[in-house]
């Protein structure tokens, strides 16, 4: 393994060790939440598709939205300033506590404010600095950094916390349970916020037609921060501009919901500031009036650009600056789960947007730390309020590390391997961007390849030059490929002039390789229920490429499959996929691929394979041609087939067969194809799965026959059981 | 004036937040407030005719008087039944501070004044904050956090809320 792969490794050891079960516990909090809370609304989708619109027509109109925000900040009798990066921000906000002779800020939770080290730089100029958010408390006098974007603390567990404040405070009765440790952060806070010249807050939305900040928080700390102090200094980056107050409303029901899993969250500021509410004078204790201040109450806006701007046009970027920063793609993300936004993450923002943020505003050095922790799962895509999608993100970020930080080594690979990648990716990712001829040789080589990969020397040195984990056992390369296989049966047996439908099945490179059963058990469904089915040598989809973020070779591979599908669908034909994340090529990727045209028709003809089995027995196929019984089985769904919801089909066809489903309940099973091969992310891979593992080993449950949808899942279940995983198809396919 | 339907609604959305609901008319006013202070106690004054705070209620209190008050009684502009939230304005007399420095918070509301759901009340919202360029607090239940490692309730603002509903208002 290479130094850096070792470290790498190391390092997600630990965090899984120290941070891990924290960071698990909470955020399973969140998305049960999230889940329970989003179903209780009905137009949940609607309310997506309006806050996109909203942000999606803000940013496009953002340098006159700031124009109309000053104007309006200007005449309620507040200072905007609009700081072009950290520094400028910085100095701005020295400024105001300078002239005003301010010596205490009371500052509640901003992740803005982390972004330009706010706290770092006015303790430099002898401030002092008092984080009043319970979290950010505790992370203050930790002296560490945010590992969620909503719950910066997330990583640290009551005990954790009761010793920090003991050996901080030494107070004389340490407070233990979580009451009384809010109790005691609520008297230490209290008298600071009373004390307080400035109260700082960021701000969740600004609205340019009125001057209104929304922030959301459940605490009550930017209450006080922004009312008793008679200074209030709100940071917050351009992109949170609405153009007017009513856009404010689908993001009050969203943010909430998609970020904790609360309805609303306890406390939801309209400030238009300066504020009416009387600044309260604590330094003159025992006047009526709140202390009697006469003091104007005065208000500063710094609008913080720091890259933003150029996010704004850059095309992939852009959508980054939609987020609305709820951390549902942290939440709901397997690896986030398990190491939390100390491992994944960079200099600020943490979880799968972070990737964006972090190229954006920090730049790529700062995306490269963990940009390789998304495994393009997509299970945050359905989470996210605005639809980002963020996976894309990613592997677009992936895609300029790769070309920004070229390892030498592509001699070795150049003349072996096809893709349209010059330079860029590492050995490691071009392996694994190359898996489809990686496959076609293995296949073309068996028995022999086999043996080879199954000797101890031949994966040492696998490890050593490509990192792929010594101990995840190789995928069996098989002679006989499917379309082979087809052929040698004599083709379609049933003929296109008796079938009502006619389809192709697509063989992407693990189906025609390596699990061939998969395949075979799929033409004797279809053929079944009365499908013409063909078997052609295509293309392979683009996906191994794309989430090694070899851009170039994706876009490639995605003109290949749709010229040769492209005639079979023009003539009505549909297309099976067994391979999910090749149908979310199809369904979804391909859109930053094709013309729009292209996309929709091989969007439009393609079928998840249960899901067309689905339809096939909804318009009046016999069910009896299938395989049925009561068998009770436990059954996996692929990430990426769930966040396209098709999860659902291959329970009701299961439930409709006579068996007994028990569908997992995890986000992902730690796979992600090449993911759980490479050496640095093997033990996370591994720790991710055995939540699966222990759900389907539940006692009462162990008789299960297990299913699984996807290669990545099939592999990692298949290693960490004793129960050898079918895919549904294999369950229902006739003798 | 609300519907049934919404009034219904809205006492099970504070049933849920464990926020306390008692009904009263103008002539019961200050006996029932009473009842739901507990001393010592800061307001800011109502804007409903007719009702004022009783004198065990402090107006204008000192930075002080506001720390150490338990109950702190401010007017709720309006309530959104569907989430039990309190719309709270932020007025020269310092409901915002009343509401949020004590343990215990009493909004007065009057019936008439509780809407359905979040797209009326922004609608309204919209005039009396937006275009009036005014400040308000939508709450929903007490203040709470999870930083400790369970919900805590008054994490820095009100442990407990009561809602007193002033019928015929």
């Amino acid at each position: 393994m290479s130094a850096d792969r070792a470290e790498t490794a190391a390092r997600l050891r630990e965090l899984l060790e120290t941070e891990g079960d924290s960071v698990q516990a909470n955020t399973a909090v969140f998305n049960r939440g999230r889940y329970d809370s989003v179903a209780e609304l009905d137009d949940y989708e609607e309310l997506k598709d309006r806050a996109r619109e909203i942000k999606e027509d803000a940013i496009e109109r953002l340098p006159e939205l700031i124009d109309e925000l000053t104007e309006s900040v200007e005449e309620n009798g507040g200072h905007v300033y609009l700081a072009s990066d950290a520094a400028d921000a910085n100095r701005y906000i020295e400024e105001v506590f300078a002239e005003r002779g301010a010596e205490t800020l009371v500052k509640s939770k901003s992740m803005t404010s982390e972004e330009i080290e706010v706290n770092e730089h006015l303790e430099r100029a002898g401030i002092e600095v008092t984080e009043t958010d319970l979290a950010e408390f505790v992370l203050q006098i930790a002296e560490e950094d945010p590992s969620h974007i909503v719950a910066p603390a997330i990583h640290k567990s009551r005990d954790e916390i009761a010793r920090l404040i003991e050996e901080v405070f030494e107070p004389d009765d340490p407070p233990e349970t979580a009451e009384e440790l809010t109790m005691f952060a609520r008297e230490y806070l209290l008298e600071k916020v009373t004390g307080a010249d400035v109260g700082m807050t960021g701000a969740n939305f600004l609205v340019a037609e009125s001057g209104t900040m929304m922030l959301v928080t459940s605490e009550g700390n930017a209450r006080k921060s922004a009312v008793a102090p008679d200074t209030h200094v709100a940071l917050a980056g351009v992109e949170k501009i609405v153009p007017r107050f009513e856009d404010l409303a689908p993001f009050v029901e969203l943010i909430g919901r998609s970020g904790t899993g609360q309805d609303l969250t306890s406390y939801v500021s309209l400030l238009t500031p300066p504020v009416e509410s009387p600044p309260i004078d604590f330094e003159s204790p025992d006047v009526p009036g709140f202390g009697g201040s006469d003091a104007e109450r005065e208000f500063h806006l710094v609008l913080l650009d720091n890259g933003r701007m150029a996010m704004r046009e850059d095309t992939h970027l852009c959508e980054t600056l939609y987020c609305i920063r709820c951390a549902a793609c942290s939440n709901t993300c397997a690896n986030f789960q398990h190491v939390g936004g100390h491992a994944f993450g960079g200099e600020t923002y943490s979880g799968g947007i972070a990737t964006g943020w972090e190229a954006g505003v920090h730049g790529l050095d700062s995306a490269a730390e963990f940009n390789d922790l998304c495994t393009g799962c997509s299970r945050c895509v359905p989470a996210c309020p605005v639809k980002i999608d963020i996976p894309w993100i990613n592997e677009v970020v992936r895609d300029r590390i790769n070309h920004g930080r070229g390892e030498g080594f592509d001699f070795l690979v150049d003349g072996l391997v096809p893709d349209a990648e010059e330079g860029g990716p590492d050995l490691q990712k071009r392996l694994f961007g190359n898996y489809g001829t990686l496959a076609r040789l293995g296949s073309a080589s068996a028995p022999v390849s086999n043996w080879i990969g199954s000797l101890p020397p031949a994966r040492i040195a696998m490890e050593r030059l490509f990192g792929i984990d010594r101990r995840r056992p190789l995928p069996t390369f098989r002679r006989e490929t499917l379309v082979d296989w087809f052929e040698g049966r004599g083709g379609p047996r049933v003929d296109a002039v008796d079938a009502d439908r006619e389809a192709v099945l697509y063989a992407d490179a693990y189906t025609n390789y390596v699990a061939v059963d998969r395949g075979k058990a799929a033409v004797r469904t279809l053929e079944a229920l009365g499908v013409h089915v063909r078997v052609p040598e295509v293309p392979e989809s683009g996906r191994a490429p794309l989430s090694q973020g070899m851009l170039a070779t994706a876009d490639e591979a995605a003109s290949a499959v749709y010229g040769a599908l492209a005639e079979h669908v023009d003539s009505g034909g549909d297309i099976v996929v067994i391979e999910p994340s090749d149908l979310a090529m199809f369904r979804a990727d391909y859109e930053h691929f094709l013309p729009e045209r292209s996309f929709e028709r091989l969007d439009e003809n393609s079928y998840e394979v249960l899901e067309y089995v689905f339809g096939l027995l909804e318009n009046g196929a016999n069910e009896e041609a299938l395989r049925t019984g009561d068998d009770r089985v436990a059954y996996h769904s692929h990430c990426q087939q769930r966040s396209l919801n098709l999860e659902g089909y291959t329970e009701a066809v299961l439930s409709r067969l006579g068996y007994d489903v028990l569908t997992s309940e995890v986000e992902c099973c730690g796979m992600a194809g090449s993911f759980g091969y490479k050496s640095q992310y093997y033990d996370l891979a591994l720790d991710i799965g055995y939540d699966l593992v222990e759900q389907f080993e539940q006692p009462g449950e162990r008789d299960r026959i297990v299913l699984t949808s996807g290669t990545s899942c099939t592999d990692q279940l298949d290693d960490l059981m004793t129960r050898e995983p079918i895919h549904p198809v294999e369950l229902i396919a006739p003798e | 004036m609300a519907t049934t339907h919404t009034q219904g609604a809205f006492e099970r959305s504070l049933a849920a937040l464990d926020v306390g609901l008692s009904r009263t008319d103008p002539p019961g006013f200050e006996a029932t407030l009473s009842e739901l202070v507990s001393e010592p106690a800061v307001g800011a004054r109502l804007p409903f005719e007719g009702l004022g705070l009783p004198e065990t209620v402090t107006l204008d209190p000192s930075p002080r008087e506001l720390e150490e008050a338990v109950t702190g009684v401010t007017a709720a502009s309006f309530a959104v039944a569907e989430y039990g939230s309190l719309v709270l304005p932020a007025t020269e007399d310092g409901s915002e501070q009343v509401s949020v420095f004590c343990d215990h918070h009493v909004a007065v509301l009057a019936e008439s004044d509780i809407v359905r759901d979040i797209p009326t009340a922004f609608s309204r919202l919209s005039e009396e904050v937006g275009e009036a360029r005014a400040s308000a607090i939508v709450a929903t239940g007490p203040s709470a956090t999870a930083d400790m490692g369970e919900l805590v309730r008054g994490a820095h603002g009100p442990k407990t809320v009561d809602v007193l509903l002033v019928e015929g208002l």
